[in-house]
């Protein structure tokens, strides 16, 4: 049943671009898997009813497999159909695209949800590859400023970065003798798959290089900022949101469980290099004159922290000890970055189509014209610097105890300690950012560029509206995704 | 029906066509072309009734014929044959409808009196290359190879009053007899060494003398001589000049067709050694020729800005592909063996291929041009068309869910297995070159903006879009379902 979450957007889109209405379906495929996926969400402990398998090949044996994994897979689908709708139902294709334009953020969504309801590590690799295709044409195509360079510059990074992953998993495929995940996870539960410690380092460097890119981990992260800046909204708000998230998702689902002592081996280049991620990274971002090259930059910044998660539980599985908060505090931190960024990502479209601008010197005072526009974009940008109340907060928090879970009192500090210690200041330049970006849009006089702007219509209000609710839901009672986890 | 029936049908067939078309009057020629996929289609369908002496019903002659001593009908061959007869009917569509290209330069713009022998000859090289697929003896292997090569001077040379082609069939016709000379010398060596031309009684005489330095040298050169056919480096320079002179057509049937009888060949003449003291000696020359090949052709396509030219480096790279899975030697039989990676990979090559050739020929008979921006905005000239390149692309570049990703990530598989960790990593390097030049075409079609000197929206005839559209679906069907592909391998 899960398949039909993949299908109904893919079939959807293949329809537009043989001629079918492109809104209007559009939008009905969206909200139809919306309704599903939401509803699947909350049923997906009945796994039976939702996995299915098709065999394509048998030998090796690789099966055409939709099911959810665990809890994660779950608030990874939830995320993905919310930010779907919002997608389509935001952002004004340019005048004869709408068929690339609906047909585009329908393939990116059907893929990454193909990905996270895939249980067979072939379809897990190809739908997301399938996703990045129109996220390419779209920024080629649509996007804003230097799009061809830009568009040629992601195409090579992150197609480079996929072969390095499917080297990884074909190797990780190999010593586990198939592709079935959930085959793969029972043989280890069950101690009858052993990896010998150096194939585990080899394959776990792999996988976090392969990944790591497709998640923008410092220093490959160079690419992401100038994408979103440039991606077309519902592209930036479904690659930045969702597909980016698959990244970090495979690393949880595959490495940790997988790959122990592989990823013990490189827990400290990676804590260093999560810390690129959030120091480094946040320092950039402060110093950005327009509105979506920060956004971009936030984006890079805020993986940082769903990696010091995942780096706690490794350190707590070598340690021998489980980690009770690192997989969801990574998860429920996932989904509320995916919600923020895709409302903020979609507003600040909404700011240039009535300022004609992003740049910071040449707007301001837009919450006078604007007031509901500032209202929401402030409601986005609290919740990324993790104001409480919001579900980013319950996320930074989890992620922050997940640091320091499992320390015996009065022990000395570990490195995962320490780099939880310094990515606390993380948050100090989250808020220095996203306040004065606040600022400088929408506070003091008004310019030339916003005296005369409107305030959201209705049909924009929408997906904003959406978006907003989801965080503030999960912000005020995050037991509604963390119950669906172990 | 005895499987030999099928070359002696498809041999008859392209006679008699060349004959009836000296009888017929009029200048339309398309109908030679027609008249060639309709027959081809019914070899095809025989193709399944033919059946080997080992099928044959009790008392039948034909079965204890001494041919069967030349000539096998192994599943591998029957594979093959579908091969040639699938690649052939293509290239005769893409021949039809290239007809008025090669008109103007044969017997003139709108006579095609000069055309109609070109169907013929496609046939009968199709008939070449189904012998080939069934030789198992080198006298057999040799005249079938020679019968193909002969047949691709003529077909390389065809447009006769243009210089390109002329140049080309030149410099085939010199490097052909270079390698067939090869070919035969290292034959004649293996005969000093062993005795025989069977494929089996040199599989008994290599497991019988372990270190044989004649029948090493006679192999090697055998091994060059193929080296030659299949465009493996460096024996590969003739393939980008050739592959552009060539009608569009020659170049397709060249690449598709020419490359799997050679890739056949030179699966039965090393097939022998697998098991023997050579094989180790063999396989690490084949892994060398491998990745020499993927570094060649994958970074020598990187500046091309010719389409055609690009596409030769490109089957230079997959040759490359090929010959890695083949290095490999995997033998395992509960999995895919080197020869079955070889086949699917093939099967997927040729689907791609002849697309990438159906959109060539397009671009060539409407514009008059092979260089790659001849594409520019064409998305916003013919869309569909558009579409079907980035799915073609796509698969050249091996992008998931396409069948030219199962191919790559079956002969990745074969390589890690086989412990050759340069090698692959050598693949994965040119593999990652591969997503820049095929990305290229994609960034004119998409990106780019319409030339002002071409303004056409290139549509094809029915048939023809037909043909394409055909090659795409299964791309596609293909990278998501491979099972019926490699049922017929095994």
């Amino acid at each position: 049943m899960s398949s039909l979450l993949f299908i109904i957007p893919f079939f959807a889109a293949i329809a537009i671009i043989f001629g079918a209405p492109a809104k209007f379906l559009a939008r009905m495929a969206a909200l139809v898997t919306c309704a599903i996926g939401l509803y699947a969400v909350a049923t997906w402990k009945n796994a039976e009813a939702w996995s299915m398998s098709i065999p394509v090949l048998d030998v090796p044996s690789i099966h055409l497999a939709f099911g959810f994994l665990n809890g994660t897979s779950a608030v990874m689908v939830a995320l993905a159909v919310i930010v779907l709708l919002a997608a389509v139902l935001s952002g004004q294709a340019p005048d004869g695209k709408e068929k690339l334009y609906y047909s585009s953020s329908l393939l990116i969504g059907a893929g990454a949800i193909g990905a996270f309801v895939s249980t067979d590590l072939f379809f897990f690799y190809a739908f997301h590859e399938l996703a990045l295709i129109p996220t390419f044409l779209m920024i080629g195509l649509l996007g804003r400023g230097n799009r061809k360079e830009i568009a040629w510059k992601i195409t090579i990074y992150l197609g480079v970065g996929s072969l390095i992953l499917l080297a990884g998993l074909m190797w990780l495929a190999n010593v586990a003798g198939t592709f079935d995940i959930t085959a793969m996870l029972a043989q280890q539960k069950a101690g009858t798959l052993v990896i010998d410690a150096a194939t585990q380092k080899s394959i776990a460097a792999l996988l976090i290089v392969g990944f790591g890119i497709l998640v923008s981990l410092f220093p490959f992260h160079s690419w992401a900022a100038p994408a979103y800046a440039s991606a077309p909204a519902p592209t930036a708000m479904l690659h930045a949101g969702v597909l980016k998230k698959f990244g970090l998702y495979g690393l949880m689902q595959l490495a940790l469980p997988l790959l122990p002592i592989g990823m013990n081996a490189w827990l400290t280049p990676l804590l260093v290099l999560l810390l690129g991620n959030i120091l480094w990274v946040g320092f950039v971002t402060i110093n950005q004159k327009r509105l979506d090259a920060m956004l971009g930059h936030s984006s890079v910044m805020h993986m940082g922290y769903i990696f010091l998660a995942l780096a706690a539980v490794v350190a707590a599985q070598a340690a021998g000890k489980t980690n009770e908060f690192g997989i969801p505090a990574a998860t429920l931190l996932m989904f509320a970055h995916g919600i923020s960024i895709a409302l903020l990502f979609g507003l600040a479209d909404r700011v240039e189509s009535r300022t004609g601008t992003l740049d910071f010197s040449e707007l301001g005072g837009l919450a006078k014209s604007a007031p509901t526009l500032a209202f929401l974009f402030g409601l986005g940008g609290m919740a990324s610097l993790g104001l409480p109340g919001l579900a980013n907060f319950s996320g930074e928090v989890m992620v922050f105890l997940s640091g320091f879970e499992g320390r015996s009192a009065g022990g000395d500090l570990g490195p995962v300690q320490i780099a939880t210690i310094l990515s606390l200041w993380g948050v100090v330049m989250s808020a220095v950012y996203v306040l004065r970006g606040f600022r400088k849009t929408f506070q003091g006089p008004t310019v030339n560029a916003t005296v005369n702007a409107t305030d959201l219509k209705w049909i924009e209000k929408a997906p904003a509206i959406l978006l907003a609710l989801a965080l503030l839901v999960v912000g005020i009672f995050p037991r509604i995704l963390l119950q669906l986890l172990p | 029906m005895p499987a030999y029936y099928l070359e002696a049908i498809t041999v008859t067939l392209g006679i008699f066509l060349l004959v009836a078309e000296a009888f017929v009057p009029g200048k339309q020629k398309s109908w030679v072309g027609l008249a060639a996929i309709v027959g081809l289609l019914a070899v095809l369908a025989l193709t399944f009734r033919a059946i080997g002496p080992d099928q044959a019903p009790a008392g039948k002659a034909w079965a204890s014929f001494a041919l069967w001593d030349l000539y096998q009908y192994t599943s591998t061959a029957k594979f093959y044959k579908i091969v040639a007869l699938v690649s052939a009917i293509f290239v005769l569509i893409l021949a039809i409808d290239f007809r008025s290209v090669m008109a103007r330069y044969t017997s003139g713009a709108k006579d095609e009196s000069g055309t109609a022998e070109y169907y013929s000859l496609i046939v009968i090289a199709t008939a070449a290359m189904m012998w080939m697929a069934s030789a198992k003896h080198l006298s057999m292997l040799f005249v079938s190879l020679e019968l193909l090569t002969v047949t691709f001077y003529i077909l390389v040379a065809f447009m006769k009053r243009n210089v390109g082609s002329l140049e080309a069939g030149v410099k085939y016709l010199i490097l052909g007899a270079l390698s067939t000379g090869f070919l035969v010398y290292g034959m004649a060596w293996i005969y000093g060494a062993t005795g025989t031309l069977s494929m089996e009684g040199i599989a008994a005489a290599a497991q019988a003398t372990p270190s044989n330095t004649a029948l090493l040298f006679g192999l090697s050169l055998m091994i060059i001589a193929l080296g030659f056919k299949v465009g493996a480096a460096p024996m590969h320079f003739w393939i980008p000049d050739v592959y552009q002179g060539a009608p569009t057509p020659t170049t397709a049937f060249l690449s598709v067709g020419s490359k799997a009888a050679g890739f056949m060949a030179l699966i039965t003449v090393v097939a022998p050694f697998a098991q023997s003291p050579y094989g180790s000696k063999i396989y690490g020359v084949l892994a060398i020729l491998a990745c020499l090949t993927l570094l060649v052709g994958n970074f020598g396509a990187i500046p091309q800005n010719n389409f055609k030219r690009l596409l030769a480096y490109s089957s230079i790279a997959n040759a490359g592909f090929l010959l890695l899975a083949l290095a490999a030697n995997r033998t395992d039989t509960a999995d895919l063996t080197s020869p079955q990676i070889v086949g699917f990979y093939l099967a997927g090559y040729l689907i791609m291929t002849l697309a990438a050739f159906f959109v060539l020929s397009i671009v060539r008979v409407q514009t008059d041009s092979d260089q790659i921006d001849a594409l520019d905005g064409l998305a916003k000239r013919n869309p569909l068309l558009a579409t079907a390149i980035t799915v073609i692309m796509a698969s050249l570049a091996g992008v998931p869910l396409t069948v030219g990703f199962l191919g790559k990530l079956f002969v990745f598989r074969a390589a890690v297995d086989a412990g050759m960790h340069t090698s692959v990593m050598i693949a994965a390097i040119t593999a990652a070159a591969g997503f820049y030049y095929y990305f290229k075409i994609l960034r004119a079609v998409w990106w780019n903006a319409p030339h002002e000197r071409i303004t056409l929206s290139l549509r094809g005839s029915s048939i023809f879009t037909f043909a394409l559209a055909l090659l795409t679906v299964a791309i596609v069907v293909f990278g998501f379902y491979p099972q019926p592909l490699l049922q017929l391998i095994r």
